[in-house]
């Protein structure tokens, strides 16, 4: 070492050295300097437009969880950021970077809303289920498309599923001038409100969708590290060669995932639909689909680390609009504070990968 | 002809933002640094430069140019600085390049609005400049030049800022082209570990291309404000265009000169329903194309495959010097 240290050669100041696998308690307090910092940055913030930061974060949490009814809001949040947090996160496993989730979700609900339209005879029962089942395959085949070509031709994944987002938007405002779709004794551009029948019962409250959810946090848990197909979508995610020279079929992989996933996110637009807002709008999908790929990318594609970081999506969310109203604060907070917490977590993950080594400090490989 | 110079005219004011954006992005790709966070750096760009001629209007009293060029500054810092957390986070820190992209378009689309709304707030119900600084927005009289019949108007009848994203395109094709900077980014982009090998500094090289180019994305998005919507800040003001401007980068295949044709084709594209309308498709539907053509554009690039107009082949990925 003394040797090293005697010649000439010049040694930078810091380098960075490959770190071996970090331990669960070194991930976990990097992650927690990671969000302390980015609500300290968004304290600072507010500090500058004038306002006590620590008021407005509590008013921010009482916002969130004050009273029940704010409690079963906050849950309405988190149900659908939930479940396609877990859409888009099926797709990211494969390294396909499925960013419709919006349009997906979009296309799930005009599903949903054509059979209220079309099948009003039916009763509520099997009305229902065939609202989610004609979601889920209407905005499952959606997002197949994108994957098709990318299978066949390597086709940009993340500007298809991008572009398609604004297709289905421009179908539903299509839709709300439409004969049966728009709401009766008006001419504004309207979607007619769901009848009765055609909404999800509820269950403490809040419509059953929250159980739907929790269901699938279990399924896709299962499905991704217990099966088959789960194993596959992991090695395409690592490397598409490998499963290419494994013997796998990549092109089906990718679409039957990408299949799920749409299917997902459309299970989501039924959901939006039939369970939260009892209509379909432009804003059912209200930024969702972007929402999901930080849920998805926080919780490191596990869905049960995704309850939780929905929660806690869910939270700003509410607080934000709390705070709009107790201080003044625009809502839009909430998706630039979302914004710094995954900066900071993007960052941190450098110091879970790399150790900084100093010079003139011996280096333990 | 009338009717076809009023579209071209339309087509050239509502491509330009997408043509900066356009080259902000090639700017950037070609240093290898695939930032898909176009969408925030506009965002960034369209509130900051509102604000920055509204108070440059407000605390100093300076209308007109001196309030534009403010704006134009300020577009270009906010831009910089959004590409700057990008590049801090991906070239230094290591962060996914996809993801990383992602989130400066969410937290970028969160400061546009949040900034807008607060400001609004400030200023009273709304915010609006001057009409002497609108002015300074407005379409140029280059004298006898916008008199010639037919040119003046298709040519010479735009506000500034057209004019400058046509230099900005010219300059990058020349810097790309005819210099040795120019080849050195290149070859960042195209073989970071052969350009350092060759005692060039790649980070150097990757910083400054990414902040560049946010700031050039930056100027897009106060265009949207300043021009678009003159002055006046608008909920969700950008609309989807900083992602059309990452497609038309494919589109332009990598060259800021082929950039030129094809803002203008995709801005006539957003404006043809206006101009051109078809009896039986309804304006939502006509609405799609622009989006529908990128995928057709998407989808025809990749059947293609040409070698000479790819991308930068190490696009998307970062540069570790020690995992070589």
């Amino acid at each position: 070492m003394s040797d090293y240290a005697s010649c000439e050669i010049k040694r930078p100041l810091v380098r960075m050295v490959r770190r071996p696998a970090a331990s669960l308690a070194h991930r976990t307090i990097v992650y927690i300097i990671a969000l302390i910092g980015a609500l300290l940055t968004g304290a600072l913030l507010i500090w500058i437009l004038g306002h006590n930061p620590i008021d407005v974060y509590v008013s921010m949490v009482r916002g969130t969880f004050g009273k029940r009814i704010s409690f079963n809001e906050t849950v309405k949040v988190t149900v659908p950021l939930l479940v396609t947090g877990m859409a888009v996160a099926i797709a990211f496993r494969m390294r396909f970077w499925n960013i419709g989730a919006e349009g997906q979700i979009l296309i799930g609900g005009v599903a949903a809303t054509s059979v209220v339209v079309y099948g009003q005879a039916i009763p509520q029962v099997p009305k229902l289920i065939l609202m989610s089942l004609v979601a889920m395959l209407a905005a499952g085949l959606y997002a197949a498309i994108p994957a098709f070509f990318k299978a066949k031709w390597d086709t940009n994944e993340t500007l298809f599923t991008l572009m398609m987002n604004y297709i289905a938007l421009k179908l539903i405002m299509y839709l709300q001038y439409q004969p049966g779709w728009q709401a009766d004794r008006t001419t504004f551009p309207k979607i007619r409100s769901f009848t009765p029948d055609a909404r999800l019962p509820r269950v403490m409250g809040i419509h059953i969708g929250w159980i739907i959810a929790l269901v699938l946090v279990v399924i896709y848990f299962i499905y991704v590290k217990k099966t088959k197909h789960g194993y596959e979508i992991s090695v395409v995610g690592e490397s598409m060669n490998t499963a290419r020279y494994g013997g796998m079929n990549v092109g089906r992989i990718l679409i039957r995932t990408m299949f799920i996933s749409g299917a997902l996110a459309g299970l989501v637009g039924f959901i939006q639909t039939s369970g939260a807002d009892g209509t379909l709008t432009e804003s059912t999908a209200g930024g969702m689909g972007y929402t999901a790929i930080t849920v998805a990318w926080l919780s490191k594609m596990n869905s049960f680390a995704m309850v939780f970081v929905a929660l806690f999506i869910a939270m700003l969310q509410r607080g934000s609009s709390s705070i709009q109203t107790s201080h003044g604060i625009p809502a839009s907070a909430a998706s630039l504070l979302t914004g710094l917490i995954l900066f900071f977590m993007l960052g941190s993950e450098f110091f879970i990968n790399y150790r900084l080594v100093f010079r003139g400090r011996p280096y333990h490989g | 002809m009338d009717r076809f110079i009023n579209f071209m005219n339309a087509a050239v004011l509502a491509g330009t933002p997408l043509l900066l954006g356009t080259l902000g992005e090639i700017l950037t790709e070609k240093s290898g640094n695939l930032n898909l966070g176009v969408e925030g750096m506009m965002f960034m760009g369209a509130i900051s430069g509102l604000a920055g001629a509204w108070f440059a209007e407000q605390w100093f009293g300076w209308t007109g140019v001196p309030a534009a060029l403010i704006a134009l500054l300020i577009s270009f810092l906010a831009g910089a600085f959004g590409a700057l957390i990008y590049a801090f986070l991906t070239v230094t820190l290591r962060a996914n390049q996809n993801v990383t992209g992602l989130t400066l378009a969410i937290f970028g689309t969160g400061f546009g609005n949040f900034f807008g709304e607060l400001l609004g707030k400030r200023a009273g119900g709304f915010v609006t400049v001057t009409s002497a600084t609108k002015q300074a927005f407005a379409k140029l009289d280059l004298g006898p030049l916008s008199q010639i019949p037919v040119l003046g108007r298709l040519l010479f009848s735009y506000n500034w800022l057209v004019y400058l994203a046509v230099i900005i395109a010219i300059m990058m094709h020349l810097f790309l082209r005819k210099t040795r900077r120019g080849l050195n980014l290149r070859a960042v982009g195209e073989s970071p570990a052969t350009a350092d090998a060759g005692g060039i500094n790649v980070n150097v090289y990757k910083y400054l291309a990414t902040v560049v180019g946010g700031g050039i994305c930056g100027i897009g998005g106060m265009y949207m404000t300043m021009v678009t919507t003159s002055g006046v800040w608008v909920h969700n003001t950008i609309l989807g265009y900083g992602w059309l401007a990452v497609a038309l980068v494919i589109f332009a295949t990598w060259s800021p000169a082929r950039a030129l044709y094809c803002g203008l084709i995709f801005g006539g594209l957003m404006m043809l329903r206006l101009y051109l309308p078809i009896p039986g498709v309804p304006q939502q539907i006509y609405d799609m194309l622009p989006y529908v053509a990128t995928i057709v554009v998407l989808i025809v690039m990749s059947i293609r495959q040409s070698k000479e107009y790819a991308q930068p082949k190490s696009s998307g990925l970062n540069y570790f010097r020690e995992e070589r």
